[in-house]
């Protein structure tokens, strides 16, 4: 009895984990290599405030024509707390964000009103107070890196691209793109999900869905690491999701190269009804998740950008994103 | 060059300086590459006794020179009333007592600490006279003695090759009691000792020879007059005889004294003056020995490091550089497993911690605390503060919690909880307003991995640190460091997958 348990335990320990000759051979970049190959390597100290600060994104943005969510307000010390509250009181819809937060730390979205009381997308109400105290707790730096006193964004509600309504459960999708050297490599669609507390965040729980970079069909779903083929809560087959405008989201995500200078590069965007693809936000030391999302391991396709020569390497964005089309387009119909 | 060819060329070297340091603190210095190494260190005191006559007094003892095989760690004298100095004449030290007028029994005392190295042979000095002086042999009633020191020299010099085997054969001789020339001689010079006897007959023999005054060291000996042993020029160089066994060479454990040259004991101005010696041995940490050893030569090795530091903050440093050591243990889980903890370098801090209120004691009072922060921070969250406020206020609950704790412990009788106070108190707070984030925003089983990753980085860091070899490593050879970090820089520059990558990432293999 207690041998076959321990053989039960060894077995599924053993089952847990992968050769690591199989990951590389299957061209997986794992979290080391990320850091010293990719980060190290393409990514200059230097041009990392443009994208931890999303104050200097939006302005950098805007040097560059890259459409992002409009900016109703930024606050810079704590006794700005009463002009806060002055500026969300007409408001209806807003996010309130800190400028220096990473991995999505520290958003608050208000879907609505009622009442005195704020409606959060997950249907939570909150007061006034709580909305301060989180006001508060941004000018401190408790989301921030290194906990530095941050600021406070104030931004406008995006008004999402119905096209997602049935992907997404109390939540709001955003589109990752992983950029290199200009060159868009590889994209995945986030959809909140209940487990997920309507949050993106893959391991909470969030479906992760690789997007065709040809077409910007999915070929590809995965939650908590299991592959599925519909949304655990709208039962939507992802089988049938399009994203509309795939071209020009992917050239947004690739003329941030630009933008930012940065080699490696994540690029965080959301469909507009109106104005089509935003920038959320840019994210320097983007995650690896999107392997898991698209099934398929990152190594090789940077490796085939890495082995680009010089003269293809100055092609403009649109040329880029035609090459990465052409070149990452999924294969077969999985 | 590529960076990282520059990294593994400057690990190299840092490892390659780090490791010769070190091989260099063991073979000269003497540290020792492991722990709990003990070596003998003798004690050794000359007590030197007089009668005064009322008047001024002088007393001179020949020290001990420097000798190879025996290393002087300490030395000291007390003599109350005297002015003291070491003199140095023809090549010898000599202390020297004196004082205006004394009286009566005095006893002056010269003490040194010696440690035995072991394999060294003799030093040869380069200046003691071979010049022999002929005994004076010529009165009639000293016939008879004459004829038999001539009678044994000749017997021994026939049984003999050279002049090593002639001391030895001429030694055995005065030790053989059925020998009727020798108790002939002994008969004549009453009361004098084998070794005066066997330097005059050496003298006869024209041979040069003088007496070495020293001790044998055995532990607990009281009163020991010192003993002697012979000496000879063989033509080349001098050899060592033990006079009783005629064998040569210095026995072992024989603390040479004085070697040649005049008497012992000088005192003038006092009568029946005596030298005795005294001995104890005892065990110290071969480190200890190594430092005291080096101190007067002052290797710089030692002399800029933290042995120059006060005692009190040699042991803080004690624990800052096992530091080090915990990091690594970081490093190692972050990057070959990475394990998620709060706060990156937070467990190294709770394994310092740990190594102060032991394992159990701490892992219990370290999720104490944190649970009741937690409930205190719950609560402080409503009251709507502004974040440096509220963790203010956190560290002063947790300052409350840890006396309270401390307390209730020592009231209930568990002394062992009293060291709470080794906790950072500042880092706590943070860590549970953290925690209470990630509470907020991630959810409780979120807390749940990142403490519990943060305790078993802290756990295995604590049983690092707290190994016997690792403190002796860290504290005696501060130059492995250097290996430390090369090794830091090349992991640095893995860039495999990490341990739970492999169970991560195992859906993409199918």
């Amino acid at each position: 009895m207690g041998q076959v348990s321990i053989s039960q335990i060894f077995g599924k320990l053993r089952g847990g984990f992968v050769s690591p000759l199989l990951l590389r051979r299957m061209g997986v970049l794992g979290m080391n290599a990320r850091n010293v190959n990719y980060i190290a390597r393409y990514n200059d100290r230097d041009k990392f405030p443009v994208v931890d600060d999303k104050l200097s994104t939006k302005r950098a943005a805007a040097r560059y024509g890259i459409a992002v969510p409009d900016l109703i307000a930024a606050f810079d010390t704590q006794p700005s707390r009463r002009r806060v509250m002055e500026v969300i009181e007409p408001l209806w819809q807003f996010v309130i964000k800190p400028a220096r937060g990473s991995g999505g730390k520290g958003i608050l979205v208000i879907a609505g009103r009622n009442g005195d009381k704020y409606v959060k997308t997950s249907g939570a109400e909150v007061t006034a107070l709580d909305i301060l105290r989180h006001v508060s707790n941004i000018h401190s730096g408790l989301y921030s890196l290194g906990g530095k006193p941050d600021r406070v964004m104030v931004e406008a509600l995006v008004d999402f691209d119905p096209v997602f309504d049935n992907y997404s459960f109390e939540g709001v999708p955003d589109i990752r793109v992983i950029v290199f050297r200009g060159f868009p490599v590889m994209a995945m669609l986030r959809c909140s999900t209940h487990a997920s507390d309507g949050k993106a965040n893959l391991h909470q729980g969030a479906v992760g869905v690789g997007i065709d970079l040809a077409s910007g069909r999915s070929c590809h779903a995965v939650q908590r690491g299991l592959r599925v083929s519909q949304h655990p809560d709208t039962q939507m087959p992802f089988g049938e999701l399009v994203v509309p405008g795939w071209r020009d989201l992917v050239r947004l995500a690739a003329s941030c190269y630009e933008m930012t200078g940065l080699g490696y590069l994540g690029c965080d965007i959301v469909l507009d009804r109106k104005r089509g693809p935003l920038l959320l936000e840019a994210n320097a030391r983007p995650g690896l998740a999107i392997q898991i999302a698209n099934g398929v391991g990152l190594r090789k396709r940077l490796q085939h950008i890495e082995s680009l020569d010089v003269e293809q390497l100055e092609k403009n964005v649109e040329e880029r994103v035609a090459y990465s089309m052409n070149q990452f387009a999924a294969k077969g119909s999985d | 060059m590529s960076p990282r060819a520059q990294v593994y060329i400057i690990a190299g070297l840092l490892a390659l300086m780090g490791a010769g340091l070190t091989i260099y603190k063991n073979i000269e210095l003497g540290f020792p590459l492991l722990p709990g190494e003990y070596r003998t260190v003798w004690t050794i005191e000359a007590k030197v006794r007089f009668t005064a006559d009322d008047g001024p007094v002088k007393a001179a003892l020949t020290l001990p020179r420097e000798q190879r095989n025996m290393e002087v760690l300490n030395e000291s004298f007390s003599s109350s009333g005297y002015g003291f100095n070491i003199v140095s004449e023809d090549d010898e030290y000599r202390a020297v007592w004196s004082r205006r007028s004394a009286f009566g029994p005095q006893s002056l005392f010269y003490q040194l600490d010696v440690h035995q190295t072991p394999g060294a042979a003799l030093e040869q000095p380069l200046d003691l006279s071979t010049q022999v002086q002929k005994p004076f042999l010529g009165a009639r009633e000293q016939e008879a003695v004459r004829l038999a020191i001539y009678s044994l020299v000749d017997s021994a010099r026939e049984r003999s090759s050279d002049t090593e085997t002639f001391t030895t054969q001429l030694l055995i001789a005065l030790g053989d009691s059925r020998n009727q020339d020798r108790n002939l001689i002994f008969g004549y010079y009453k009361d004098r000792s084998l070794v005066d006897v066997a330097l005059v007959v050496l003298s006869a023999a024209e041979i040069p020879a003088h007496r070495i005054r020293g001790l044998y060291l055995e532990d607990d000996r009281r009163r020991l007059d010192p003993e002697d042993l012979l000496e000879v020029y063989d033509g080349e160089r001098w050899v060592v005889f033990e006079p009783h066994s005629g064998l040569p060479g210095v026995p072992k454990k024989f603390f040479i004294w004085q070697r040649g040259g005049k008497s012992l004991l000088d005192v003038e101005g006092g009568r029946n003056s005596r030298v005795t010696f005294s001995v104890i041995s005892n065990d110290v940490p071969a480190r200890e020995v190594a430092m005291r050893s080096t101190s007067r030569e002052k290797e710089a090795l030692v002399d800029f490091s933290i042995y120059s530091l006060p005692i009190e903050q040699q042991s803080i440093f004690k624990l800052i550089l096992l530091v080090p050591v915990g990091t690594l243990v970081v490093v190692l889980l972050r990057v070959f497993v990475g394990i998620r903890t709060s706060g990156t370098f937070m467990p190294v801090l709770l394994a310092v911690a740990f190594i102060e209120t032991r394992l159990f004691t701490g892992l219990s009072i370290f999720v104490l605390i944190l649970v009741l922060g937690l409930w205190v921070r719950f609560y402080l969250s409503r009251l709507n503060l502004l974040l440096v406020a509220r963790i203010a206020a956190v560290v002063v609950a947790v300052v409350i919690l840890m006396g309270a704790i401390s307390v209730v412990s020592y009231k209930l009788g568990i002394e062992q909880a009293l060291t709470v106070t080794f906790f950072p108190m500042i880092i706590l707070a943070w860590t549970i307003e953290r925690m209470s984030i990630v509470w907020e925003e991630d959810g409780p089983y979120e807390v749940v991995v990142q403490a519990g990753g943060s305790l078993l980085v802290a756990v295995l860091a604590w049983w690092v640190m707290t190994n016997r070899y690792v403190e002796h490593w860290t504290f005696n050879f501060p130059e492995l460091l250097l290996v430390l970090l090369g090794l830091i820089l090349i992991v640095g520059n893995y860039t495999g997958f990490r341990l739970g990558e492999l169970m991560r990432f195992r859906q993409l293999v199918r």
